[in-house]
């Protein structure tokens, strides 16, 4: 066999259950598990190509982990004796124990806790992303820095820091409660959505879109999905992700600018997505538990169901950012209520909504840009233009500054 | 003879695929099914969602709604409906109507899934049926 990529998915994908496993059997040293995984995969490369591949790659990678990570303790040398091919292989007996052992509840603990110290509270968000990227997804520090736009050595640093920070922190073992784990799973959730938006409006840089990243969240959202299944913040987080993916394509033209999503074709939204996503919001709308998630999702679905910009059903989705006020107060979901309002109830009441706002959006580029298109609406064009420039200011990307221009253009058009 | 083919795969791998890759394994497979088609020898091929979008109906007392794929392995799959129906909510009203209301000593379970890909019966059914 020549094409030997179905390994790299094999071990991409088994990568969070053996990680997750392996710090747990090491007691919370991510080094030692990150370097035990390692050691798996390399006897994966040598073993797998002619035996093929085990049943349970999960189990097998955790298995000759722990054993190469015990004599590696024991030894403390670089020459690492591993399991004998044959108990890996052809013992059915020591897989069937392991993947046993990997269906216990324990198992999906496991990958949550490993989603769940990436998120210690001290990390800053950008540093909670990057280390998810390194532990959890397995990318290189390199693929990292350049989808962060920094250097290897700068983005090196920050993941050392902040694996520092969490050795520091140290880890809970116990297992935890069913308040604990919704807790838990409510921050990783969270998380995976800013690694999801980094891919999806990049936070500097010529890329608008990593699409990597946002495919990254979703195959991990989806793994949690799996093994939660019952947690509606998941099947929301799921459903909103595949739902805001869809439009991906249609989202920037052929020069790189933003098309907004009035604008957008439609017809080249991806459909296989919208479909599972409404499938999604469909299963967890039967729990009547709306949280944050699932209510983002049940606004991204009513822009989806909508054949035409002008089908879009703005008085529900009004309601909904209202609800979503409601449960999670903040400027940024009030200033998203207000352009609904806009469009169910026109710009005068929309200014009105934001008003308030100005205190604490006073460095958000989507602030002004929004209050300079309601001014413009309104025929205020000098207070439009000072919105416009505040905004172009503050413009992370060049494409977001190209937009506000357009803006500026036909303002000044106007004016001439 | 009427024969159904099933498809396993580890799905996490198949989500994991670029579109292009998805796109080539379904076209070498129409190699196949286009044939069948033309002889009028294929019948219905769905794709099925993810297991994530499944939601399961097990018999008991009271039918019992659990969210995610059916899970057990000492059990088979017997046979499958397709239906079309305006929400899961009404899949699942279907699904309990098949379990039945009063423990009438059935067992078993059925498993929702969302249709990915759907296309219609082409079977000319008297040519099968002979």
């Amino acid at each position: 066999m020549t094409d030997l990529t179905w390994i790299d998915t094999a071990l991409k994908s088994a990568r969070p259950q053996a990680v997750a496993a392996l710090l747990r059997f090491f007691r919370g040293d991510l080094d030692r598990a990150e370097e035990a995984f390692q050691e798996a995969c390399l006897r994966a490369l040598q073993s797998w190509p002619e035996k093929g591949p085990p049943r349970d790659a999960a189990a097998w990678l955790i298995f000759v982990g722990r054993n190469s990570g015990v004599d590696e303790g024991r030894r403390s040398r670089k020459h690492v004796a591993l399991p004998e091919e044959d108990i890996l292989t052809d013992g059915e007996d020591v897989q069937d124990d392991m993947a046993e052992r990997l269906d216990g509840a324990q198992y999906r603990d496991d990958i949550l806790r490993l989603l769940f110290i990436c998120c210690h509270p001290d990390l800053p968000n950008t540093q909670q992303i990057a280390l998810a990227l390194r532990i959890v997804s397995g990318l290189t520090v390199a693929e990292i820095a350049s989808a962060f736009l920094v250097s290897e050595s700068a983005m090196e640093q920050r993941i050392t820091r902040a694996k520092r920070r969490i050795a520091e922190a140290g880890t809970e073992f116990a297992t935890p409660g069913a308040v604990e784990r919704a807790g838990r799973l409510g921050v990783v959730a969270a998380m995976l959505y800013l690694l999801f938006n980094e891919g999806y409006s990049a936070s500097g840089g010529e890329a608008h879109i990593r699409k990597p990243l946002c495919d990254e969240a979703i195959r991990l959202s989806r793994l949690l999905l799996r093994l939660f299944p019952s947690e509606t913040e998941i099947m929301g987080l799921t459903a909103l992700m595949l739902l805001q993916h869809a439009r991906a394509d249609t989202r920037l033209d052929g020069e790189g600018q933003i098309v907004l999503l009035e604008d957008q074709d439609r017809g080249r939204w991806d459909i296989g997505m919208i479909t599972e996503g409404l499938a999604l919001l469909d299963k967890a709308m039967r729990h009547a538990k709306p949280g944050p998630m699932l209510v983002q999702a049940a606004i991204a679905a009513l822009h989806a169901q909508a054949a035409k910009a002008a089908d879009t059903d703005w008085v529900q989705i009004e309601r909904l950012y209202a609800t979503l006020e409601k449960i999670q107060p903040s400027p940024v979901i009030t200033l998203n209520r207000a352009v609904a309002v806009l469009k169910a109830s026109g710009p005068e009441a929309a200014l009105e909504m934001i008003a308030p706002l100005a205190p604490a959006l006073a460095n958000y580029f989507y602030f002004y840009g929004v209050q300079g298109a309601l001014l413009q609406e309104l025929g205020r064009d000098e207070e439009a233009r000072i919105a416009f420039d505040r905004a172009i200011a503050l413009a992370r990307t060049p494409a977001e500054a190209a937009h506000i221009r357009q803006h500026l253009d036909r303002l000044g058009q106007k004016i001439a | 003879m009427l024969y159904a083919i099933l498809c396993y795969n580890d799905e996490a791998a198949v989500e994991a695929w670029p579109k292009a890759k998805d796109d080539a394994v379904i076209a070498r497979r129409r190699v196949v099914t286009d044939k069948l088609a033309e002889q009028g020898r294929l019948g219905p091929v769905l794709r099925l969602m993810n297991t994530t979008a499944a939601t399961t109906v097990r018999y008991g007392a009271e039918p019992v709604v659990m969210d995610g794929p059916f899970a057990e392995t000492k059990e088979q799959l017997l046979g499958l409906y397709v239906i079309d129906v305006a929400s899961l909510e009404d899949a699942i009203e279907v699904a309990r109507g098949m379990a039945g209301r009063d423990g009438d000593g059935g067992s078993g379970a059925f498993e929702i899934r969302p249709l990915r890909a759907f296309i219609p019966d082409t079977v000319q059914r008297e040519t099968m049926i002979s």
